[in-house]
């Protein structure tokens, strides 16, 4: 067996494997399917300070390797989670990380403070890159000003691990990446959905209720791991890579580019074994070339 | 109630009609159990363009030899790769998926009404109401003779009244244009189908007062109410068709009273 742990600020996770907001609901979803305490965490679905019933139908089209949504941050809020789903996460052998979301710096910081008394919940990934909300979301993630106000905001609200979760949907990606890194993030991850849409030719309208939606899966894969590498050159802290994960080998992509971690997102709705496989194969890959740690193999695109 | 994951083996595929296969699929660890209106996610596989699973209703069940029938209509390059399973292939599923039917009490008069790929998961219903010593009826409805499913099965279940919409055979027009669809008196009504035919039959029905359900085929990405992509608008906010659904009664969904 490599040693699989690496660090995300003080959190100490059994392997970089994370399953990606929006695309694990709260674990309960994927329980019979597959054992969650094999994997580094899971950080469940987008939550907001009230509850929101997301856009209409339809949210979802199937592209090209890939997929369109546009949910919107469908959940019933915060007090529903302390009281419901809270009891439920705190049983789990793995790290429960809650993605934040809010229409104000105010929100957010009241979201984040409400998440901070919650014991067993040690680290929130701050949400500024949603692309499917009105307010919030990916306005805050896509202004550098909006960006540093409101990580600044979080980081005096919240004690515990702090993760950026940043957006593609802009010319460089690292600026935000250096700003949640001098506002005090420990980690930023990277990226959230791609801006896309569809239009279907036989009703000629747009096929998403909302003209535009976030573009996931393998279409997005080079991309993403080409903003993973930048980003890890450009800061200190751990990144986190995320975007069109489909296999073991594709997460190990990820990591020889620079993230010390990763999350699968959509390859679960195909695969829910995703995850699982990406740790096997990242153990057997150390293992058949030598190397003792995960550690060793991060960024080594950069060495080699 | 537990879902799986697991690699089922195709025992048969025939052709019904122009554009719809019976695959029926077996597994070798032995059924779960499977209520009747829940549905599968096929994997599907040697098909580039198709990205998701897709969400397939079961059309029968049969404990003795574990296999699952499903009913499939080639919509897409997803659906035409399924039509073309050969007997040997492993297919695989994430099933069952869903809720369930509300079956009838004794001594109700129950219809299942249907139309095109829609019939899929009446028929195990009607199985399970006739084991419970219920007979029912069923309305199926088609666009003309050509497009005529067979439905010797449910023949065997109970009564069927056929409709098509140009009068080639059985009744003319829509299935709640049939006589003893207008004129018997329902207790309940099952309805699958096209989403106009569902809404026609849940409006019959509200007028009357009888007790409906409807199976939706809203499009779905992980069939799981992870991705919530499936949503419908119901009088308890946005639901899941994939887990709260995809069967709702009438009276709980906002699209009954809006057309």
């Amino acid at each position: 067996m490599a040693d699989l742990r690496i660090k995300i600020g003080s959190l100490e996770l059994r392997n970089p494997v994370m399953l990606a907001s929006g695309t694990c609901g709260y674990g309960a979803e994927l329980e019979d399917l597959i054992d969650l305490s094999k994997l580094g965490a899971i950080v469940v679905k987008g939550t907001t300070l009230e509850p929101r019933e997301g856009n209409p139908y339809p949210r979802m089209a199937e592209t090209a390797s890939g997929m369109l949504n546009a949910v919107g941050l469908q959940n019933k809020g915060i007090g529903y989670f302390e009281k419901h789903i809270y009891p439920t996460l705190a049983e789990y052998d793995t790290h429960v990380i809650v993605n934040v979301n809010g229409n104000t710096v105010e929100d957010y910081i009241e979201l984040s403070r409400r998440i901070d008394r919650l014991a067993s919940i040690p680290a929130i990934e701050l949400n500024i890159s949603c692309p499917n909300v009105k307010q919030g979301g990916m306005i805050f993630g896509t202004n550098p000003t909006s960006a540093r106000e409101v990580i600044a905001a979080v980081r005096k609200a919240y004690s515990r691990t702090l993760i950026v979760k940043l957006s593609p949907n802009v010319t460089d990606i690292t600026e935000f990446a250096r700003i949640s890194e001098e506002e005090g993030a420990e980690a930023v991850s990277l990226v959230n959905t791609l801006l896309g849409m569809a239009v279907d030719p036989k009703t000629m309208k747009p096929v998403l209720s909302t003209v535009t939606g976030g573009l996931s899966g393998p279409a997005i894969k080079p991309v993403a791991l080409r903003m993973v590498w930048q980003t890890a050159r450009a800061v200190k802290i751990p990144v986190i890579g995320l975007g069109g994960i489909m296999n073991g080998d594709d997460a190990l992509e990820f990591i020889m580019a620079g993230a010390t971690a990763v999350q699968i997102g959509t390859a679960t709705f195909i695969e829910p074994r995703t995850a699982l496989s990406a740790i096997v194969n990242m153990d057997s890959f150390l293992s058949e070339r030598n190397y003792d740690s995960i550690i060793n193999i991060i960024g080594i695109i950069n060495r080699i | 109630m537990s879902k799986r994951i697991e690699d089922l083996t195709v025992t048969e595929n025939h052709r019904l009609a122009e554009g719809f296969f019976v695959v029926k699929v077996s597994s070798s660890a032995g059924l779960p159990e499977i209520l009747p209106g829940q549905f599968v996610q096929v994997l599907v596989t040697e098909s580039p363009s198709t990205f998701l699973r897709r969400p397939i209703s079961v059309h029968d069940v049969d404990y003795l030899s574990n296999t699952i029938s499903l009913l499939i209509q080639v919509a897409g390059a997803g659906t035409e790769r399924l039509s073309r399973l050969r007997h040997g292939e492993t297919i695989n599923l994430i099933y069952p998926l869903g809720n369930a039917f509300t079956l009838p009490a004794v001594g109700e008069k129950v219809l299942l009404a249907g139309g095109g790929c829609g019939m899929a998961p009446l028929l195990f219903l009607g199985r399970k109401i006739k084991e419970s010593g219920i007979e029912p009826q069923f309305a199926l409805g088609f666009r003309n003779r050509s497009r005529i499913l067979e439905h010797e099965q449910f023949r065997d279940l109970g009564t069927v009244h056929l409709a098509t919409e140009d009068g080639s055979e059985g009744h003319s027009g829509f299935i709640t244009d049939i006589p003893a669809f207008r004129e018997s008196k329902w207790d309940r009504v099952y309805c699958c189908g096209p989403e106009p035919m569902m809404k026609a039959v849940a409006a019959l029905c509200l007028e009357r007062d009888i007790f409906c359900e409807v199976s939706l085929e809203n499009l779905m990405a992980c069939g799981m109410g992870i991705c919530l992509c499936c949503i419908v608008p119901t009088t308890s906010g946005n639901l899941c068709s994939c887990t709260d659904g995809p069967v709702f009664n009438i009276r709980d969904l906002k699209w009954q009273t809006s057309e």
